[in-house]
């Protein structure tokens, strides 16, 4: 059984905003990823001490997984069916469905149970989104929107990886656009940014604890300081444990700042505004200065360059600095 | 970050991949650049890997000489610590603290041993042995 849908993959950064906007296009709604990232208020950040991540804790730079395909059924009014499964050959057979009539499909997976992920990238993460195309006999053909190009995948590894059980658990999470629903024909982007970067707007200033939003990064800058009593590896540890949830997986650099600053520019032009264009100006300079922090807590972490953690610190707060002045120029929006 | 300064450092982390990343041009507009790697992130990704095989290790010359179960060795080589392993079988982290006793887990019956096993994609027999080296 082999599905011909037309279906053109494109590398995104990010996997969320990739399936988000790769489905979209397809559907006849063109819309970049960092459009759909940005739509989505997607930027966020967030130091959550109490839930661990291989026993450190979770610092996040975007909103929580599931938050993008919902907000593009929020805020563009894309109708989307969503199902999760019991029984995970319930859950294959709905998807084959879907495949036969020529549908594509979005998977929640756990990275982990991916065979075609580079083995240094796989670890027990949740809530790793793709594509499903077609399939052909027992091989699943996937667009994972990571990858550059589109790959295969056996279908008990991707029952496996539907199915993983834990913190953020799939389910078998499918999601594909309600072929009943009309089609949504174009974007109010005049509507819709304004919406969108106000919601973002409230996120990083004005959420009511001090680990969120701008002041979450100031908060992180006071942790970093406190590392002086720690013993050298388990400074080494924590400071390339924020390199990687920064940069490793699929941030499309500097934590998603460079996205969201790709988002400004393209919304500045959408809307001729000199605000906007602004703003991704100095978003782009706060990216720069998280790929600071990264490089010198690296250099520190293998001892070829002296630690300074307070230095550390102030390079943090000049990151926090950055955003918040965007924010402020953004309040006008 | 210019599309010049887009790293191209060919990390071994990346297998021969490359990422997406979002860099402005010569006239200041944002495009996506493919970039073949970052030693600063290749470094915080392999020590994190370096980390959980370094408990593997240990947990397996530990498991050699009758000090933890095969389940705690097992549990790293699938790059899993306690709190993933609670969250995907379900179990309290104490009742899996018991399992790596050594007689305790040769007792556990076959339903808690195929619990496990399920979770880690192997069977119950791989479950119980211990291989002859620890990076297999």
């Amino acid at each position: 059984m082999s599905e011909s849908v037309g279906f053109a993959h494109r590398q995104s950064a990010h996997c969320e905003s990739g399936v988000a906007s790769s489905m979209l296009s397809h559907y006849g709604l063109p819309i970049s990823e960092p459009m759909a990232f940005g739509l989505a208020a997607a930027l966020t950040f967030a130091y959550i001490p109490f839930v661990k991540m291989a026993g450190m804790p979770l610092i996040a730079y975007r909103m929580p997984p599931g938050a993008i395909i919902k907000a593009m059924q929020k805020r563009l009014n894309v109708r989307m069916v969503r199902q999760r499964f019991r029984d995970p050959e319930t859950g294959m057979r709905a998807l084959d469905e879907q495949l036969a009539q020529g549908r594509i499909v979005g998977l929640q997976t756990c990275i982990y149970w991916l065979p075609y992920v580079p083995d240094s990238f796989r670890f027990h993460f949740n809530a790793h989104n793709l594509i499903v195309y077609g399939r052909e006999g027992d091989d699943y053909l996937i667009s994972d929107p990571i990858f550059e190009t589109t790959t295969r995948c056996a279908r008990d590894a991707l029952l496996k990886a539907r199915f993983a059980k834990g913190d953020l658990a799939a389910k078998g999470l499918m999601y594909y656009a309600d072929p009943q629903a009309n089609r949504v024909a174009h974007i109010d982007y005049a509507t819709v940014i304004p919406q969108a970067v106000r919601a973002n707007l409230r996120i990083m200033r004005k959420a009511p604890l001090p680990v969120i939003g701008v002041k979450g990064i100031r908060y992180l800058a006071r942790r970093v300081m406190q590392l002086h009593r720690a013993p050298q590896a388990q400074i080494s540890l924590y400071l390339t444990h924020i390199v990687r949830m920064q940069e490793e997986i699929g941030t499309g650099g500097a934590g998603f700042r460079f996205i969201y600053a790709s988002f400004l520019q393209e919304a500045a032009n959408l809307l001729d505004s000199p605000l906007l264009a602004e703003a991704s100006r100095k978003m782009t300079d706060a990216g720069d200065e998280w790929r600071r922090f990264a490089l010198h807590a690296t250099k520190m972490s293998r001892g070829r360059q002296p630690l300074d953690l307070d230095a550390l610190s102030v390079v943090l707060n000049r990151c926090a600095d950055y955003e918040a002045h965007v924010w402020d120029l953004l309040k006008a929006v | 970050m210019d599309k010049g300064s887009v790293p191209q450092d060919d990390s071994p982390t990346y297998a021969g991949h490359h990422k997406l990343m979002y860099a402005v041009d010569e006239q200041g507009r944002y495009t996506g650049v493919q970039s073949s790697g970052w030693d600063v992130e290749a470094y915080a990704t392999l020590l994190a890997v370096t980390e959980i095989d370094r408990l593997r290790d240990d947990a397996w010359h530990r498991a050699r000489d009758g000090r933890t179960s095969p389940l705690e060795y097992h549990m790293y080589r699938k790059r899993m610590e306690l709190a993933t392993l609670a969250a995907t079988t379900g179990h309290w982290r104490w009742r899996i603290r018991r399992h790596f006793h050594p007689q305790r887990f040769r007792k556990l019956s076959d339903a808690v041993l195929q619990c496990y096993a399920d979770v880690m994609g192997m069977t119950v027999d791989e479950l119980r042995r211990l291989p002859q080296r620890p990076d297999v």
